[in-house]
C-alpha cells in the first residue's frame, strides 16, 4: 500500500486512468462522442458515451451517478416524518407524488389508514403534480427536437398548477405535506373553485400542444418510427409508466394495483398506443395529462368531509416489518421498500425509481440511430436526473 | 463643367471614403435592427415574455450592451485548434455577407456596383460562407464543432441548388441578371395590360419565392434547418468553441445575412426599391428607395424568424431528402413552366 503522498497521488491517477479507459469505448473504427455530463440536452448531469460512424450510433452507454445524493442511506438517519423532505427531491418536478408511496408504506407497517378526506386530497395533489410534471415534458420534448417556443408555454401554464399546489402546501416544488396518517393541513378556502379554473387552462394548454407540437409534420417526421420499443423488450427492461403504455401494454398501477388512493371512485381510462415509438410516448403522455384533468374534475366535486388526520402517536415508532408500496408516479412506477426494526428511523429503504429503470433500455435502444435521434429518444423516454441518481 | 455642389450621383459612387462607411452601415444597421426587433422582441412576444426591458427604452440598447460584453471577453483559442484557420473563419463568413451587400440596388442610382450579372454574383459569393463554416468546424478541434461543420457543409451545398434554381425563374421573366434591371422590369411591367402596380414577380413566381425562402432559411441555418448548430444536441455546432469578438463576428454574419437575403428576396419578388404610383426614373427614389427596400426587407425577415421560432428541426437526412427530392424537382418544374409561358405569352 502506498504510504508517501506522491505514491498516493500516483495510485489515484492510475485508478482514474483505468476508469476512463473502461468508460470511453475508443476503438479504431468510428469516433467516440461524449455527450455530457454537462450538455444542453440532458437537463442535469447525465453522461452518454456514444461510438459513432459518421452520424450513425454504433454503441451508446449511459453513465449515471453524477448527481447521486445517497438518499437511500440518508433515510437511515432520519425519523419517518423527516424522510418526506428527502424524497421530495427525487423527482423534483412532481414532488408530492414522491412522498405518497413512502408514507403509504409506513402506514402499512403501522397499520393505520388515512381518513377518506385525506385520501381524496392526496389523490388530488398526486394528480396535480402529475400535470405539473408532464406539462413540462410536453414543452421539453419540443425543445429537444428544435422548436424553442412550446417550452415557454409549458413553463407559463405549469405555473398555474404550481400556484395551486403552493396554496395548499406552502411549497411550489417541495411540498413536504404528506404525513403518516393523513395530511398536514386542510385545503384553503375557495381552493376547489380556483383549481377548477386552472384545470380549464391546462385543458387549453393540452389542445395548444396538440396543435403546435403533435400535429406538426416535422415533429412527426422526427419521432414516428424512431426509437421503437416492442412490448416484450419494454417488459424485459422493466419500463414503467407511459413508456410501457406507449408500447401497447395496458398496465397502470392506479387501476391495477392501487393502494391507498381513491382512483376506484372516479371514471377514467388508461391510454395506450400500439406503436412504441417516440411519437407514441409523447401522445400517451399528452392523453394522460388530459385524463388527469378529467380525474381531477371528478375528484374535486366529491371530496368527502371529515378529519384529515388519523389518530397516530406524537412520536412515530414504526413496528418491525417490511413493506413495499408502489404508485404510478408521473415518470412511472415508483416504489418504496421499507424495512423497519421498530425504531424511530427506517432500518433500510430501497427506492425503486422509474427513470433509473427506464434509462436501462438506452444501450439497446440507441444502437443504430442517428445522433439527432439520441436526443429525441432520450427526451421521449423522459427522465429526471434526480429520479435516476437519487 | 459641373459644379461640385450640384449633386452628381456618379461622384459619390466613385468615392471610396463614402462607400465604405455606407457599406458598413448597410450591413450592420439591418443586422442590429433584426436582432433587436425580431430576435429580442418579436420572439419574446411570441413566447409570452417581454424580452429585454432594462437597457434603454424597451431594452433598445440591449444589443449595445451585448456587443460591449462580447468585446470585453477573452479571445480564447482551444489548445489543439489550428490557430490561423480558427481565427480567420469568422472573417470569411462575414466577407460573404459584405460581398452580397454590394450588388443590392437601393435606388435608380443608389448602387455600390451595378453588375450585369448581379444575381449570378450574389449566388456565387453566398457560397463562400460554407468555406468559413467548414474552417470553423474543422479548426476548433472539437467533435461537436466537426459534426456541425460537416452538417453545415452538406446542408448548404444541398440548398444552394434550389436557391439558384428559384432565382432562374425570375431571371427568365425579367430577361436580365442585372439587379437594377430586375427591379425596373417589375416597375415597368404590366399585368395583362394594366400597369397600375407594375408587375411584382411574387404574383407569377410564388413557387419560386417559396423555394427561395426555404432555401434561404437553410442557408442561414435557421430552424427548421438548424441541424448544424442544433443547440440541444451539438451544443452550438461549429460555434461551440468561439467566444468574445469572434463569436460576435459570426453573430453579425448570421443576422446581416438574414437581412441581405431578405433584401435580395425583396428585389427579386417584391420590386426592390420601387413603390407603385411614382415614376421609376424619378430621382426621389434615390432618397426614399433605401427606406422602401429596408421596409420590404424587414417584412420578409420577419418570416424567417417567425418560422425559426415555430418549427422543430429536420434531421440531417430528412432535410437532404427535402432538398433533393422535393425542392429541386419543384424548382425545375417552375423553370420549365416559366419558360413555356414566357415564350407563349
Amino acid at each position: 500500500m502506498a504510504t508517501t503522498e506522491s505514491d498516493q497521488m500516483a495510485y489515484i491517477a492510475a485508478q482514474a486512468a483505468d476508469a476512463r479507459v473502461n468508460v470511453e469505448v475508443e476503438t479504431d473504427e468510428g469516433m467516440t462522442l461524449n455527450l455530457g455530463p454537462q450538455h444542453p440536452a440532458t437537463h442535469g448531469t447525465l453522461r452518454i458515451v456514444a461510438k459513432l460512424d459518421g452520424e450513425k450510433v454504433l454503441a451508446a452507454e449511459p453513465i449515471m451517478g453524477y448527481m447521486h445524493r445517497g438518499y437511500e442511506k440518508l433515510t437511515e438517519v432520519r425519523t419517518y416524518p423527516q424522510v418526506t423532505t428527502l424524497v421530495n427531491r427525487i423527482d423534483w418536478l412532481g414532488s408530492f407524488a414522491n412522498e405518497v408511496p413512502f408514507i403509504l408504506a409506513a402506514e402499512q407497517l403501522m397499520e393505520v389508514e388515512a381518513p377518506p378526506r385525506a385520501q381524496w386530497i392526496r389523490t388530488v395533489l398526486f394528480e396535480l403534480s402529475r400535470i405539473a410534471n408532464i406539462s413540462l415534458f410536453l414543452g421539453d420534448m419540443a425543445v429537444q427536437v428544435g422548436a424553442t417556443t412550446p417550452v415557454f408555454y409549458a413553463f407559463r401554464d405549469r405555473e398555474f398548477v404550481l400556484n395551486q399546489i403552493e396554496r395548499v402546501t406552502g411549497g411550489r416544488f417541495h411540498p413536504n405535506f404528506d404525513r403518516i396518517g393523513g395530511l398536514k393541513d386542510d385545503l384553503p378556502k375557495g381552493w376547489i373553485e380556483e383549481t377548477g379554473a386552472v384545470l380549464g387552462k391546462m385543458r387549453d394548454f393540452c389542445d395548444e400542444m396538440e396543435e403546435l407540437v403533435l400535429g406538426n409534420e416535422i415533429f412527426q417526421a422526427r419521432t414516428r418510427g424512431i426509437g421503437v420499443i416492442p412490448p416484450d423488450v419494454a417488459l424485459s427492461y422493466g419500463l414503467s409508466g407511459a413508456n410501457l403504455r406507449a408500447s401497447g401494454i395496458d398496465w397502470d398501477i392506479r387501476r391495477d394495483a392501487n393502494v391507498g388512493l381513491v382512483y376506484d371512485e372516479v371514471d377514467w381510462k388508461v391510454w395506450t398506443h400500439p406503436d412504441g415509438d417516440s411519437f407514441s410516448r409523447f401522445w400517451v403522455r399528452l392523453q394522460e395529462t388530459r385524463e388527469a384533468i378529467n380525474i381531477l374534475e371528478q375528484l374535486l366535486g366529491g371530496i368527502p368531509s371529515g378529519p384529515i388526520m388519523a389518530k397516530v402517536p406524537r412520536i412515530i415508532k414504526v413496528p418491525a416489518g417490511e413493506a413495499y408500496v408502489a404508485t404510478e408516479n408521473p415518470l412511472g412506477e415508483m416504489g418504496f421498500y421499507v424495512v423497519s426494526q421498530g425504531d424511530l428511523t427506517p432500518f433500510r429503504v430501497k427506492i425503486r425509481s422509474a427513470s433509473f429503470s427506464n434509462m436501462s433500455i438506452t444501450p439497446w435502444l440507441l444502437k443504430g440511430v442517428f445522433v439527432p435521434d439520441i436526443i429525441s429518444i432520450l427526451a421521449s423516454l423522459y427522465f429526471i436526473l434526480g429520479d435516476i441518481d437519487r | 463643367m459641373t459644379s461640385i455642389l450640384a449633386l452628381d450621383p456618379a461622384w459619390w459612387q466613385q468615392t471610396f471614403l463614402i462607400k465604405v462607411p455606407i457599406g458598413l452601415l448597410a450591413v450592420l444597421l439591418p443586422a442590429g435592427t433584426i436582432v433587436y426587433l425580431y430576435l429580442f422582441k418579436a420572439v419574446s412576444f411570441m413566447q409570452s415574455r417581454l424580452g429585454p426591458m432594462e437597457a434603454g427604452p424597451y431594452g433598445s440598447m440591449q444589443l449595445l450592451a451585448e456587443v460591449g460584453k462580447w468585446l470585453q471577453k477573452e479571445d480564447i483559442f482551444p489548445t489543439k485548434a489550428d490557430k490561423f484557420v480558427f481565427a480567420a473563419a469568422p472573417f470569411v463568413v462575414l466577407m460573404s455577407t459584405f460581398l452580397l451587400v454590394v450588388i443590392l440596388p437601393a435606388g435608380p442610382d443608389a448602387t455600390f456596383v451595378n453588375l450585369d450579372v448581379g444575381i449570378y454574383f450574389a449566388m456565387a459569393v453566398s457560397s463562400v460562407s460554407v468555406i468559413g463554416i467548414l474552417m470553423a468546424g474543422w479548426a476548433s478541434a472539437n467533435k461537436y464543432s466537426l459534426l456541425g461543420g460537416i452538417r453545415a457543409a452538406g446542408q448548404l451545398i444541398a440548398y444552394e441548388l434550389p436557391l439558384i434554381l428559384a432565382v432562374v425563374g425570375v431571371v427568365i421573366q425579367a430577361g436580365t441578371m442585372n439587379m437594377q434591371g430586375i427591379v425596373l422590369s417589375q416597375a415597368e411591367g404590366e399585368i395583362f395590360g394594366w400597369g397600375g402596380i407594375g408587375n411584382p414577380f411574387i404574383l407569377t413566381q410564388f413557387i419560386g419565392f417559396f423555394i427561395f425562402m426555404v432555401a434561404v432559411q437553410a442557408e442561414l441555418t435557421q430552424a427548421p434547418f438548424d441541424m448544424p448548430v442544433a443547440e440541444s444536441e451539438l451544443v452550438t455546432g461549429y460555434l461551440t468553441e468561439y467566444s468574445g469578438i469572434r463569436f460576435l463576428l459570426f453573430f453579425i454574419g448570421e443576422f446581416a445575412s438574414a437581412g441581405v437575403f431578405s433584401a435580395i428576396a425583396a428585389v427579386l419578388f417584391f420590386g426592390g426599391w420601387y413603390v407603385p404610383g411614382i415614376d421609376p426614373t424619378n430621382d426621389i427614389f434615390n432618397v426614399i428607395g433605401p427606406l422602401i427596400l429596408a421596409g420590404k426587407m424587414m417584412a420578409i425577415a420577419f418570416l424567417i424568424f417567425w418560422f425559426r421560432f415555430t418549427f422543430p428541426r429536420f434531421r440531417e437526412d430528412q432535410l437532404q431528402r427535402l432538398a433533393w427530392k422535393f425542392l429541386i424537382p419543384l424548382s425545375l418544374a417552375n423553370i420549365a413552366l416559366t419558360g413555356v409561358l414566357k415564350v407563349v405569352l
